[in-house]
């Protein structure tokens, strides 16, 4: 038995455990990778906050709190509107009796996409002057197309866009609950003269709350370590590698300046007590979600 | 409706493949149809960058992490399923709770490891090759082993019973009964590590950013338009390039991995 599972046993000692235990200690030093790590208490967690100071320098880290309202803004905005156009999509894709293999992939494959290259191709169809998303915005008349990605106001709606074009794998797992609800309930209802909104809202919702649940539960702790497309976005769009999150900070996310305080900065310490602070945050919310759940996640027969 | 929305899918798509076809100044006006076709784009950006070595580094990644995953799952995956020892359950939470587990809490003191601590130790470099992001995976996926782990309780305790009863231990119920029967379940975990190794940004970013010789393709697009300031009809070449293998595999394979959502989706 220890045999069959020393590969897991070896990996999470070295991997996951040691690491934990090292990033828990450093997030109460000061540690650059130069000299060894030196104990500051509570200071990195208070200049983080806004409560205190390192080196007498500056109060507070004057981006923490911008990083966490982007990332917040990203979770609320773009998680409820990935779960209603996945739902959505996934109900246009029970109806018809063939080509569902066709309609299915091409919804599924973007998903597969590298980030990376999801990233670059919308920042070149959101161009403000040379994308086409614009060239067709501005031949409506009265209508002032957006900057997008070079507008601080409008780079995070990009990002939504973005990844709503990404929903495929979300759209999959709604199908697949969706044919799972039994025929017998929806020919209950129309018996009693239910209507399209009755028989969505009291036999498909309640059926499918366990997929939405699982979408949700993913997608907020997804969205707190959200960082390959705003990294990229932001670096492509401003034309240089030093500017993060460009536009004005308005996609300075909080896995961007973890990133940048540990992999630019080399504040390994602060890095690592703000790596704490995510996993912390994202304990709570997935607990919050866990005890709301009771409340309207139905776990009926039918389901595994 | 349907018609209108996947329309919508196909669009970045479509643009990308035009404007990979277009002429430098064409990318960069109204036009949305290609005159001349320039195919030659796809041979000037593997001349202009060296597009083949960080295709050869990102196979190099992918292909590797892929072996290392399978060869550590699958055994992990036989003690959580198909053993009966004290603690299991508990232990199976603790894997699954590091599903949760953001990357940065771990990423942050490995990389002081890599980067100081095994090279006093080794006298091996470590940072700037693709070591630190191929070694791990040798050591076990919770994903993976989760994936694996619930295609291997539905096999038949019978038919592990009937080894058992020809004298045969844990490793030939293994080798005889649980990886003939999970193929497909194996091939999912394969490909679904393959994808994610070959798309992955953050670990490149993190541990072969000095190096331009040892960059990931992800690595080296992300760079691309900072070199080659306005070109984006070299960079809509590249980036197609660098998703060719993804719509491959996943046209080969598309069963394998909308079973293998679904699998995860719906039990989870």
């Amino acid at each position: 038995m220890l045999l069959f599972l020393s590969p897991w046993i070896v990996g999470f000692a070295l991997f996951t455990l040691y690491p934990m235990v090292l990033s828990f200690y450093w997030s109460f030093t000061r540690y650059n990778m130069i000299s060894a790590p030196q104990w500051i208490g509570l200071d990195n967690f208070k200049f983080m906050f806004g409560l205190g100071t390192i080196d007498g320098i500056h109060k507070a880290d004057p981006y923490f709190w911008q990083s966490v309202r982007n990332t917040a803004w990203i979770i609320v905005v773009g998680v409820p509107l990935r779960i209603v156009f996945a739902m959505l999509t996934a109900m246009l894709l029970t109806r018809p009796k063939r080509g569902v293999h066709t309609y299915r992939t091409m919804f599924f494959m973007p998903s597969m996409a590298p980030k990376v290259a999801a990233a670059l191709v919308f920042v070149y169809l959101l161009n403000p002057t040379t994308g086409p998303v614009n060239q067709l915005l501005n031949m409506i008349p009265g209508v002032t197309a957006p900057l997008w990605f070079y507008d601080p106001s409008w780079s995070r709606p990009a990002l939504v866009i973005l990844g709503l074009w990404g929903i495929g794998d979300a759209i999959v797992i709604y199908l697949a609950g969706l044919l799972n609800c039994p025929r017998e309930l929806y020919e209950a209802i129309a018996i009693e003269g239910a209507n399209a909104w009755q028989r969505f809202r009291n036999v498909t919702l309640p059926l499918i709350t366990p997929v939405i649940f699982f979408t949700l539960v993913m997608g907020v702790i997804d969205g707190f370590q959200y960082f390959d497309q705003a990294y990229v976005a932001g670096n492509v769009s401003s034309g240089q590698s030093v500017v993060l999150g460009s536009p004005q900070g308005s996609l300075l996310f909080y896995g961007v300046w973890l990133y940048t305080q540990a992999f630019r900065y080399f504040h390994m310490g602060y890095a690592s007590a703000m790596a704490w602070v995510l996993f912390i945050a994202t304990m709570a919310a997935t607990a919050v979600l866990l005890l709301t759940s009771k409340r309207w996640v139905y776990y009926g027969g039918g389901q595994q | 409706m349907l018609i209108a929305v996947s329309l919508a899918f196909a669009v970045p798509i479509i643009f990308m493949l035009l404007t990979a076809l277009m002429t430098d100044q064409q990318a960069l006006s109204p036009k949305l149809w290609p005159h001349p076709f320039v195919w030659s784009n796809f041979i000037t950006v593997f001349k202009s960058v060296d597009l083949a070595r960080y295709t050869w580094n990102t196979f190099l990644y992918a292909g590797l992490t892929t072996v290392g995953v399978v060869v550590s799952c699958v055994p992990v995956a036989y003690a959580f399923s198909r053993m009966r020892w004290r603690g299991r359950g508990l232990v199976f939470v603790l894997v699954l709770s590091t599903l949760m587990l953001p990357v940065q809490v771990t990423t942050v003191p490995l990389y002081v490891v890599w980067a100081r601590y095994l090279p006093a130790w080794t006298g091996i470099n470590f940072i700037g090759t693709l070591k630190p992001l191929i070694i791990p995976s040798f050591f076990g996926d919770a994903f993976s082993i989760f994936l694996l782990r619930q295609f291997f309780m539905t096999i038949p305790d019978e038919l592990c019973d009937s080894v058992r009863v020809d004298g045969g231990g844990d490793w030939q119920i293994l080798w005889r009964v649980v990886i003939p029967l999970s193929k497909p379940a194996i091939a999912a975990i394969a490909l679904f590590q393959f994808i994610w190794s070959w798309n992955d940004f953050y670990g490149p970013l993190v541990y072969l950013g000095e190096n331009p010789s040892a960059q990931t393709l992800s690595l080296a697009l992300a760079n691309f338009r900072g070199m080659h300031h306005v070109q984006w009809n070299l960079t809509m070449a590249a980036t197609l390039i660098f998703m060719i293998p993804v719509v491959v595999i996943f046209f080969l394979a598309q069963r394998v991995f909308i079973e293998g959502v679904t699998l995860t989706g719906v039990k989870g």
